[in-house]
């Protein structure tokens, strides 16, 4: 949009990826006089909100820099050799498929900075607390941004120890095996992970990405690639998570903070299918054809499932916690993202990747505000919050209970939010997938996945009708309703997710001419 | 030399590389100035031992220096110039840094804990016994002959079996050095007779004449060359305590000097590895068939059995931080021996044993780094147990996100990236060989060992129980800790600094 000079961007994407870094070892530190604020609790969160604040400036000077009209160009691409030993290159770049990505993690990070500042998790230390939330941001936007096997490996555990320990310190109840299953959870898939990108990176001669891509799958056998994409996959649907590998997500979002589990959903699974996108789909292409019915038969199957889990909580009496019902939601929409990519398709994709947007917007905002909710009642439990006619939350604190319900309905995908785009598009491209891929069976999935939008909607209803509605008693306390530090929180997500519904031409725009050329083979 | 004019005298007559064998040498002749010295030091002077002795350490691993130009041999026939006893290559330099490196930090530890033992360890007798183990272990990766690697082996371990049990009147010391002294024994006792069967069928100890002639080996000796391969392999494969080679090390870790232990775990197991490497990927790559899949399999028990020995360790029983540092090195023994099992499978066997290398100077570092903090731990609660960890951040912020950082190191997750990359390497040996099932037997104990580095790193941060302590850290602990902090900070940002001998020829 603006011309900004190439070395400019280079640098600008650099400070995005190393920027949080250096604000982490900062953090540490003592804050230098001047900037000692009232208390050092104080002077320390409000540096998390500066440098995730800068960071999110220079992001979006980096989406302004960005050549629109080539998105499918790898941009501000730097690329120094590192570790020659391993072949291994510090090699940056953005392209339409990560630059959304980026900014994504880098306001979300921002929110819950700004969020922490003013409602800080109960818990130790609030500086450990900043230094970790600043290395999983740049863990998070260096998978984003690097173009190299092994530096996205490295990235991909750096945000493991900082998640860790924010579930581990700051967390609810049961926080510590929650924290220890989601860590062994994640490290085992990525282990399985780094044995497959060994195998390609081995046999190919390199690491590099975009050269892997362009090669698109020519120098590997085809039996090569069906082992790397299984164990790639397998790492990488750990992480987003596919059923029947989900079983860490739940008890992750029950335990962590409202900030981790924030960054959790909205974040830290997208890098799952990110990985998809960007390494197996154009590395792999023949090992992912193959596999590909399977995906989508594991994504459909967790999309019931999901749905079912989530109608089971939502039942009246089944003590259902809120969170766990939003982590299990989770994993039926990340069923469509899979399903999406899984029918190989430039349509299921771009479906995919919104989808992925969109999710992390959405649920991003219901962890917000199921957050805000249990500070106000102390609990997140349904039978507890609805007692027998309803928690009538639209009496109590009418705002909150309108946000909530708005939340909910983006999330089951109504027209004109962010939600429906991503899933309708992805059940077009499983309607119609890539010629080599069996269309019956694909079109089962598609109906089945049609049946679980039904699902979904009506967990989220009950859920709508269970918290916000009721009668409300006569003397019933008052709620606080939403205090101006959780308005300036949320809007963005709000702003963005009816941006997103109404135009979702600004983002399919973007990530369009790059999973074309991706699904092309890297050159077009 | 081949002049037919040159008298018989200078043909008989070695001439001796000085410069090539400085390093050990020097190491041997202040061990006994120490002992010398010893008898002539007053008593409240005997500190003046130890620097001595660190300072030795320090000279003979400055003397690597000049060495580093290129290749020199020596002690070679001299009919045969190429059939050496005593070469220092690039391999050599490297392991002997490691091994003279990982004796100085060692020695640090060492002051610290013989000035807190206030003369029940006997200074000069113990600077004398760690200074020879030294120097055999540093003279072991130079041999190039069976019997100078045995006569090596044995230096660098009968100091050892005396440095553990040099508490004098301690039941559970004297108990630990009998159980090391008689399995060693035992193992060295198998080995040489490996060896014998190996000289018997070959007729020559020059690992590079065993090299050509085994593959000549008359049809009806193959048997017993082939069982002299896999008994030569087990005294080595003792030293570096694999399983089931490793039922000393727990045992024999508490029952030693904490700054002994620590020398075990990282000096003990480079005289085991690259006692192998000499052994398979230079005297014998032709019988890569018969030592390859006897490796894996040792690398697989070893790793599995290490971590879940590690897994099994209770937090409140006494000196569990020790224990778990024992289980855990045992452990990590597994994954050094996968790159010399991968060596078995690839054209290239020094890239591949170039992994083991890499790894062991990650492993020597941040496990040096590691028993660093514990020993400061352990001076103000004796009895190590995991449990006194619990709050360590709060009495001593930065040695708890020192030991956080070790830890992680040896999980090999970030903020410890140097551990992440030496994994990859080791993986990358085993999936370029073809050892997938290898490289996931290793992967799920990545993911074991994960666990209980994560629980203990966990316990550093907790609150902690009671007041915190004021405690002053004394020199050579600080300096230990200092030296292997910033190697391991360095080396995260820079790990082409040891990633590169796997990328290079090493002999």
């Amino acid at each position: 949009m603006i011309d900004i000079n190439e070395s400019v961007m280079q640098f600008l994407l650099a400070f995005v990826v190393v920027g949080p870094l250096l604000g982490a070892a900062a953090a540490l530190l003592p804050a230098p006089p001047g900037l000692k604020g009232k208390s050092p609790e104080q002077a320390v969160l409000r540096h998390g909100v500066t440098v995730t604040g800068v960071v999110l400036v220079a992001a979006i000077v980096l989406a302004l820099g960005f050549d629109h009209d080539h998105p499918s160009k790898m941009q501000a691409g730097t690329d120094i050799s590192w570790i020659p030993a391993l072949d291994v290159r510090i090699h940056l770049g953005i392209d339409g498929i990560s630059l959304p990505l980026l900014l994504l993690t880098a306001l979300l990070t921002f929110l819950c900075a700004l969020y922490s500042y003013f409602k800080m998790p109960a818990g130790p230390t609030p500086k450990a607390f900043v230094a970790l939330v600043l290395v999983l941001e740049s863990g998070t936007l260096a998978t984003f941004a690097v173009l190299d096997l092994l530096l996205f490996f490295l990235a991909f555990e750096m945000v493991l120890i900082p998640m860790y320990f924010l579930i581990a310190r700051w967390g609810g109840e049961g926080r510590s095996p929650a924290a220890m299953k989601f860590i062994l959870f994640t490290l085992l898939g990525s282990v399985v992970m780094l044995l497959g990108l060994l195998l390609i990176g081995i046999d190919a001669g390199t690491f590099d990405m975009v050269a892997l891509a362009t090669d698109n799958g020519r120098s590997l056998t085809t039996s090569v690639q069906v082992i790397a994409v299984l164990s790639i996959g397998l790492g990488l649907a750990v992480k987003t998570p596919m059923w029947p590998l989900h079983s860490w997500l739940p008890d992750a979002h029950t335990a962590a903070p409202t900030v981790g589990s924030v960054l959790l959903a909205g974040v830290l699974l997208k890098m799952g299918t990110y990985g998809f996108v960007r390494i197996l789909l154009p590395i792999a292409p023949d090992g992912f054809h193959t596999f590909a019915p399977y995906l989508a038969a594991f994504a459909v199957v967790g999309i019931i499932y999901g749905s079912l889990a989530c109608l089971a909580l939502a039942k009246q009496g089944a003590k259902g916690d809120l969170k766990r019902l939003i982590a299990y939601s989770s994993v039926g929409h990340m069923g469509f993202v899979l399903l999406g990519i899984a029918s190989t398709t430039p349509t299921g994709v771009n479906g995919a990747l919104f989808a992925n947007i969109a999710h992390g917007l959405i649920t991003g905002l219901l962890f917000f505000l199921v957050g805000a909710l249990k500070d106000r009642t102390g609990t997140t439990d349904l039978d507890a919050l609805a007692e027998q006619t309803g928690a009538a939350l639209y009496g109590k604190a009418p705002r909150l209970g309108g946000l909530l319900a708005f939340a909910a309905v983006a999330s089951l995908g109504l027209p004109g939010l962010a939600g429906f785009w991503g899933e309708m598009l992805a059940m077009f491209g499983a309607f119609d997938p890539a010629a080599d891929l069996s269309r019956p069976a694909f079109l089962t999935f598609t109906a089945i996945a049609a049946f679980g939008t039904l699902l979904t909607a009506a967990y989220l209803l009950v859920v709508v009708r269970r918290v916000c509605m009721g009668t409300l008693p006569q003397d019933a306390p008052k709620l606080a309703d939403v205090q101006t530090y959780e308005f300036a929180a949320w809007t963005p997500l709000v702003a963005l997710t009816v941006a997103a519904g109404l135009w979702p031409k600004a983002l399919l725009g973007l990530t369009d001419p790059a999973v074309q050329q991706l699904l092309a083979g890297g050159t077009r | 030399m081949s002049s037919p004019a040159q008298p018989v005298a200078e043909s008989l007559v070695q001439s001796v590389d000085w410069l090539a064998i400085a390093p050990p040498t020097l190491a041997a002749v202040v061990a006994l100035v120490v002992l010398v010295a010893d008898l002539f030091v007053s008593e409240a002077r005997k500190p003046f031992l130890g620097w001595l002795s660190v300072a030795g350490l320090a000279a003979s691993a400055a003397l690597l220096l000049p060495l580093l130009d290129g290749d020199r041999s020596t002690f070679c026939l001299t009919g045969d110039p190429s059939a050496c006893s005593y070469t220092a290559d690039r391999f050599t330099l490297v392991i002997q840094f490691l091994v003279l490196g990982g004796a100085l930090l060692a020695a640090l530890l060492s002051v610290t804990a013989l000035k807190d033992a206030r003369g029940r360890l006997p200074e000069g007798e113990f600077w004398f016994l760690l200074l020879s183990s030294a120097a055999g272990a540093a003279l072991l990766p130079a041999s190039r002959d069976l019997a100078t690697l045995v006569v090596a082996l044995e230096v660098a371990s009968l100091p050892a079996f005396a440095l553990v049990g040099i508490r004098h009147g301690d039941r559970r010391s004297s108990e630990a050095a009998l159980k090391f002294f008689l399995s060693s024994v035992t193992a060295t006792a198998v080995s040489l007779m490996g060896i014998s069967f190996v000289y018997a069928t070959t007729g020559t100890l020059y690992l590079t004449r065993i090299a050509d002639r085994i593959q000549h080996v008359d049809g009806r000796f193959d048997t017993l060359a082939q069982t002299g391969v896999v008994l030569t392999l087990v005294g080595f494969a003792f030293k570096t305590a694999a399983v089931p080679f490793h039922f000393w090390v727990p045992d024999t870790y508490i029952g030693a000097p904490l700054p002994v232990a620590a020398y075990l775990s990282v000096v003990g197991k480079a005289v085991g590895f690259s006692g192998l490497i000499l052994v398979t990927v230079v005297a014998l790559p032709s019988y890569a068939d018969v030592w390859g899949p006897a490796l894996a399999a040792l690398a697989a028990l070893t790793m599995t059995v290490g971590n879940v020995g590690a897994l099994r360790q209770q937090a409140t029983r006494a000196y569990s931080a020790v224990r778990l540092l024992a289980w855990s090195s045992v452990g990590q023994a597994g994954y050094l021996l996968v790159p010399i099992a991968a060596a078995a499978y690839s054209d290239d066997a020094e890239h591949a044993v170039g992994s083991t290398v890499a790894y062991a100077l990650m492993y020597a570092a941040v496990n040096l780094g590691a028993f660093a903090v514990a020993a400061l731990v352990g001076r103000t609660s004796p009895r190590n147990r995991l449990t006194d960890y619990r709050g360590l951040y709060a009495r001593n912020p930065l040695s708890a996100l020192l030991l956080a950082f070790f830890l992680l190191c040896l999980a090999g997750l970030p903020p410890g990236v140097i551990g992440l990359f030496a994994k990859v390497t080791v993986f990358s040996a085993a999936v370029d060989a073809g050892l997938g099932w290898l490289a996931v037997v290793m992967a799920v104990n990545v993911v074991i060992a994960l666990y209980y580095y994560l629980q203990w790193t966990t316990l550093l941060f907790r609150a902690p129980e009671g007041e915190p302590v004021e405690h002053r850290i004394p020199a050579p602990l600080t300096v230990a800790i200092t030296l292997t902090a910033v190697v391991g900070i360095a080396l995260s940002g820079a790990p082409q600094l040891v990633l590169r001998f796997a990328d290079t020829g090493l002999f």
